[in-house]
């Protein structure tokens, strides 16, 4: 029943939002709020209660399941169902959906009502797609996430807005119409198989399917999944989208969105086409380390501080890709970490970069400088994060990375070595976002900012965001085993797959 | 006794958390004692559990306290465990000591700054990322230390950060140490598949059963975990950072010369010997990299002109000692001489700064001069310091802990003739560049007007390490003369001895040859540069002496070298794709079609002939492939 619960309560809560702003523009902030949180506080104590049988399963075993028939002459169904990967994910989600909204509060000041319709409709696709056990159910909540986001990039935007929200939309829709084709070819060549002509993803998942069609079905799955996590060389919307957005749009896409494309690759591309993964995982990978130090090497040249950030995330995401690909334990519970921690730590720099650039009107690295001197508090968050994304120990980006090199480093030694090397260029990326903004000498702000001593610092309520932020990733990094467990089944399940003989031979 | 151990680690962490959270709330007084404070009851607790350790010696060896486990996936469950044995405890004995002496120098060093909070936070956090990292009894907790060290340099270097140069040199030392530590990361990784843990003792316990001496494996472990050490321990190749790092407070190059960082390399050798025992080209490769390095930085710290890069070239010089004794085995020698370099090198740091504030910031030696009878404090305590760091026989404690690393270079299992013959030339050079450093800054005529003279704050820390650079190498005396063995014995357990070639003998013979180069050295210097100078200023009239120095001051142009071969090239190659190829490509496909869309909208004139001539087109195209077909 949660499911529709939070289904429900997200489509519920847009609704209210809309039509509270004809009464007060006051209101529709308040009403999202109220609904994420209670989505929020409804799935912690789900967790919390559950968080025995969730984590002590051994296998690859469902929470909880909801099932409706929908168009039952097309085989197509309601159809959802949670396990611990979904579980976390929703969390995630509502969380970063309370961070959007707060963010937000004093930021969107234009169509206040229409914009918070749109964010919980954004989350509303995000929480269907992580939960939706139906293929063409989830490939509807696949499209319900894109067409706000477009409306969210293209109004509330800055300069650029337009550009970033077409050339947004066409990636994710062409890239989705390829999967669309995959699922519908899927979905014949059951029916003919069996006789029974269904959408759901239990019945599809053992679905005989000859080797050369299953690649070609795999690839239009993973490309989807791959412009959307994003993999180079499909990458390049995401500076754009993520530059142009809003604060919470950019955080959404960060902390979100590119999640859902990893958590496709490891939701339906693995279980259904597990011996088309094995063959193309070697080139998936090298795209991951290509990525990894691509990025790394895009960002550290960036002067625009949110394309700086937005790069940082196409070299973790490129870790993401290795880490699938590897087929080990270790492997996926750091690509699991990697998921929430880079949701967690992007996000986060992200807020940053949209609180500077309400004090300062700019997100020019070059005309700031110094700030730690006027706003010492936001310099000791974003250290945090800044180290968090070059991956210090005791933070929880380290752990996620640790894990998933460890477990590429079983299979390909060289290519993990390599990925390694990002490690340093992490640092040289992250240390210059410090020395820019927060460090060395405060020339210019006397030029960029008429009266530099009245930069406030952290109001209550950012303290409060970004407070909870750096416990939450400290936490993860000192005490990331209740993730580590609530993932577990969902792992073991995945790693039953590709460690049966009859999946890893025949491959060569 | 074991639950006692977190207390090391956690003042520093207590008093990095308070000085963050409300640092600014509190009185300058308040925080200087928070910060100092937190140390010193460290200091304590290390007293108190290491007196237990040694006058009731665990059955264990050791005292291990498991707080909670980090995680654990298949079997694989890094714990964060402390774990104190004879090894750990010199190093938590000299982090906590030094350490508190110079967070007390640091209230007096750091009255006039605005921003004192956040130097003893950063301050504490070091310490305790140091204390981690020595306690660790897995290497991914090492780790953690160990990557905080770095963050914390980093802070403190850049800690005066409204200069970029400063920020340059922060970034310097965090990102060259870094590609240390990733090379160590990967070789965390083999250890992970090959013992299925990390836990030091299991993997100590079983590598010599699992791995043959010599193997490839146990080759590349080595390397892989040496090039973390080369980083943190500032050694060729990767030793550019540390004359740079000079750019933070003096307490700050004190703490990371004498207590924390530089000292990393060589506990994590030491930690690890099991392993690099298995490697033997490891260890004649660690061996060579410490003779060179203390070549190459002692013969850079004759030419400084900067007191404070002369000390840390001399920093270098001695680490490449460590090094040297760590590469010919002879483990407790390597750890005798980095406590008693901890205690003179601090000294002189602290020294140093002192005389640096005396002197409105002046770091030049050349303008210090005749300090001797201004400063009678800071001059004897520095000449201590330098008589320890020159080895002045017999009376300082450098004198014993390197004579030692002199006789294993030459005798030990993997010592040789030309070992202990660099050993012995960076024993002159050592000498030579002490003495000038003091010859330069205590006597002659006073070229800048003295400012304020150190207070009691930090004279007596100043004072403190002098006593213990000359006698804490009374603990340790060679066995021809003395033989006092109270270090090795806390070490022994842990440690393995020192083999000596069967065909050595007449110690005593290298033991004089030392002393007489030592003394050779000081009295080169003492001609040179007091009695007569005009052989140098001749000098700089030639072309390739004035070549050489240039070479020399700037450290062998190493940074030149990095700067061409990759720094350059990576800015280079970073900003000329600013704008991403890639995203070229999809541009092409944008313009391509706004042509293609231009090109067929033109069909759409309005003119009835044209359409008709396109109808009769089509109807022909499409009439001709009907007849082919």
């Amino acid at each position: 029943m949660i499911l529709i619960y939070l289904i429900g309560i997200l489509t519920f809560g847009s609704a209210l939002t809309l039509l509270s702003g004809q009464l007060n523009k006051g209101l529709p902030k308040w009403f999202a709020l109220l609904t994420l949180l209670s989505g929020f506080v409804v799935l912690l104590v789900f967790w919390i209660s559950n968080y025995k049988e969730v984590s002590l399963q051994s296998t690859n075993t469902w929470i909880t399941e909801y099932y409706h028939n929908w168009i039952p002459a097309f085989g197509i169904s309601f159809h959802l169902a949670m396990d611990g990967l979904s579980l976390l994910m929703l969390l995630l989600t509502f969380f970063m959906g309370i961070l959007a909204v707060l963010c937000s509060w004093t930021e969107i000041i234009e169509r206040v009502s229409f914009y918070y319709f749109n964010l919980l409709w954004i989350l509303a696709g995000i929480t269907g797609v992580f939960i939706a056990m139906d293929l063409f159910l989830f490939y509807f909540f696949w499209e319900v996430m894109l067409i706000p986001m477009y409306f969210l990039i293209g109004i509330w935007g800055s300069a650029n807005r337009e550009y970033a929200a077409y050339k947004f939309f066409i990636f994710t829709q062409a890239s989705g119409l390829l999967m669309f084709l995959s699922i519908l070819a899927l979905y014949f060549i059951h029916g003919q198989n069996t006789g029974i002509y269904t959408f759901d993803y239990f019945d599809l998942l053992g679905t005989q399917v000859s080797p050369t069609v299953a690649f070609w079905l795999m690839l239009g799955f993973l490309i989807a999944f791959a412009v959307k996590l994003p993999v180079v060389p499909f990458h390049s919307w995401l500076p754009d989208a993520h530059t142009e957005a809003p604060t919470a749009g950019s955080l959404i896409l960060a902390g979100l969105l590119l999640k859902t494309g990893a958590y496709g690759i490891l939701r339906f591309v693995l279980p259904l086409f597990p011996r088309a993964s094995i063959e193309i995982a070697p080139w998936a990978i090298l795209l991951g380390v290509i990525g990894i130090i691509y990025g790394a090497i895009l960002a550290y040249s960036q002067t625009d501080l949110k394309r700086l950030i937005a790069y940082t995330s196409v070299s973790h995401m490129g870790f993401v890709m290795l880490g699938i690909f590897s087929f080990n334990e270790f492997a996926f519970q750091g690509v699991v970490m990697q998921l929430i921690t880079h949701a967690i730590s992007t996000g986060a720099l992200f807020l940053l970069a949209g609180m500077l650039k309400e004090r300062l009107h700019t997100r020019d690295i070059n005309q700031m400088g110094g700030l730690w001197t006027s706003m010492p508090k936001m310099g000791v968050i974003a250290m945090v994060f800044v180290m968090a994304s070059l991956g210090l120990p005791g933070l929880g980006n380290f752990v996620a990375e640790f894990l998933i090199l460890l477990g590429g480093f079983k299979v390909h030694v060289v290519l993990t070595s390599i990925a390694a090397l990002g490690l340093v260029f992490s640092a040289m990326y992250a240390l210059r976002i410090m020395q820019k903004v927060f460090l060395g000498p405060n020339v210019n702000l006397e030029t960029a900012f008429s009266a530099k001593t009245d930069l406030p610092d952290f109001s209550l309520r950012e303290l409060l965001v970004m407070g909870s932020l750096s416990i939450c990733i400290l936490w993860l990094g000192l005490n990331p085993q209740p993730i580590i467990d609530t993932v577990k089944p969902m792992i073991n399940g995945l790693q039953e797959i590709y460690a049966s003989p009859i999946i890893t031979q025949n491959v060569k | 006794m074991d639950n006692l151990l977190w207390l090391i680690p956690g003042f520093p962490l207590v008093g990095f958390l308070i000085l963050t959270l409300a640092g600014k709330n509190m009185s300058r007084l308040a925080r200087g004692l928070t910060g100092a404070g937190s140390i010193c009851l460290s200091a304590i607790v290390v007293l108190i559990v290491g007196w237990n350790f040694l006058i009731n010696p665990p059955a264990a060896g050791n005292y291990t306290q498991t707080l909670w486990t980090w995680f654990e996936i298949a079997n694989f469950k890094p714990t964060i465990t402390l774990y104190l044995d004879g090894l750990s405890l010199v190093f938590v004995f000299v982090i906590t000591f030094i350490a508190a002496l110079i967070h007390i120098y640091s209230i007096a060093f750091m009255a006039e700054e605005a921003d004192d909070a956040r130097f003893f936070a950063s301050m504490n956090l070091f310490v305790f990322c140091m204390l981690i990292l020595v306690l660790a009894s897995n290497l991914l907790l090492l780790y953690l230390g160990w990557e905080g060290v770095g963050l914390c340099s980093y802070l403190l270097i850049g800690f005066w950060y409204q200069k970029s140069e400063n920020g340059y040199a922060a970034r310097k030392a965090f990102i060259i140490t870094r590609v240390g530590d990733t090379a160590m990361a990967i070789g965390l990784f083999i250890l992970v598949y090959q013992f299925g843990t990390l836990d030091i003792v299991a993997i100590s316990h079983s590598a010599p059963e699992m791995w043959q001496a010599g193997s490839k494996i146990a080759t590349l472990c080595a390397l892989l975990l040496l090039a973390g050490g080369l980083g943190k321990s500032a050694q060729l190749p990767l030793q550019t950072w540390l004359p740079d790092a000079m750019a933070g407070p003096s307490p700050v190059s004190a703490l990371i010369h004498a207590a924390t960082m530089v000292t990393a390399g060589v506990y994590l050798i030491a930690r690890m010997h099991v392993i690099f025992q298995l490697s033997p080209v490891t260890q004649m490769i660690i061996a060579i990299i410490g003779a060179a390095t203390l070549i190459i930085a002692g013969l850079s710290a004759i030419v400084q002109y900067d007191i404070k890069r002369v000390l840390a070239y001399s920093t270098m010089s001695q680490i490449g000692y460590m090094f040297l004794a760590l590469g010919v085995g002879a483990w407790s020698a390597a750890v005798f001489h980095f406590m008693i370099h901890a205690f003179f090198k601090a000294l002189l740091f602290l020294a140093a700064g002192a005389i640096i504030e005396a002197l409105h910031h002046e770091h030049n030696m050349f303008k210090m001069g005749g300090l001797k009878k201004s400063l009678p404090v800071i001059f004897w305590t520095f000449l201590i310091g330098s008589a320890s760091l020159a080895a002045l026989p017999l009376i300082t404690a450098g004198f014993y802990s390197k004579d030692q690393i002199l006789w294993y270079s030459w005798a030990s299992d993997g010592g040789s003739p030309l070992l202990w013959f660099t050993a012995l030339l960076g024993a002159f050079i050592t000498a030579a560049y002490t003495t000038r450093m003091m010859l330069i800054t205590f006597w002659g005529e006073a070229k800048t007007h003295l400012g304020m003279r150190p207070g009691k704050l930090m004279t007596i820390p100043l004072l403190i390490l002098a006593v213990f650079s000359l006698v804490a190498g009374f603990i340790e005396l060679p066995h021809n003369f003395g033989h006092v063995q109270l270090f090795s014995e806390i070490t022994e357990k842990v440690l393995p001895g020192t083999n000596i070639r069967a065909a050595v003998s007449g110690e005593f013979i290298y033991q004089i040859i030392a002393v007489l180069t030592t003394l050779a050295g000081i009295y080169t210097a003492y001609i040179l540069y007091y009695r007569k100078p005009m052989i140098i200023i001749n000098l700089k009239h030639s072309k390739s002496a004035l070549g050489l120095y240039q070479f020399l001051l700037s450290g062998w142009r190493f940074d030149k070298l990095y700067d061409t071969v990759f720094v350059r090239p990576i800015v280079y190659l970073a900003n000329l794709n600013k704008d991403d190829v890639i995203d070229k490509f999809y541009q092409g496909i944008t313009w391509l079609t706004g042509r293609a869309y231009r090109a067929l909208s033109f069909t759409q004139s309005g003119s009835l002939r044209w359409y008709v001539m396109g109808l009769l087109i089509g109807a022909i195209f499409i009439l001709t492939i009907q007849i082919i077909l």
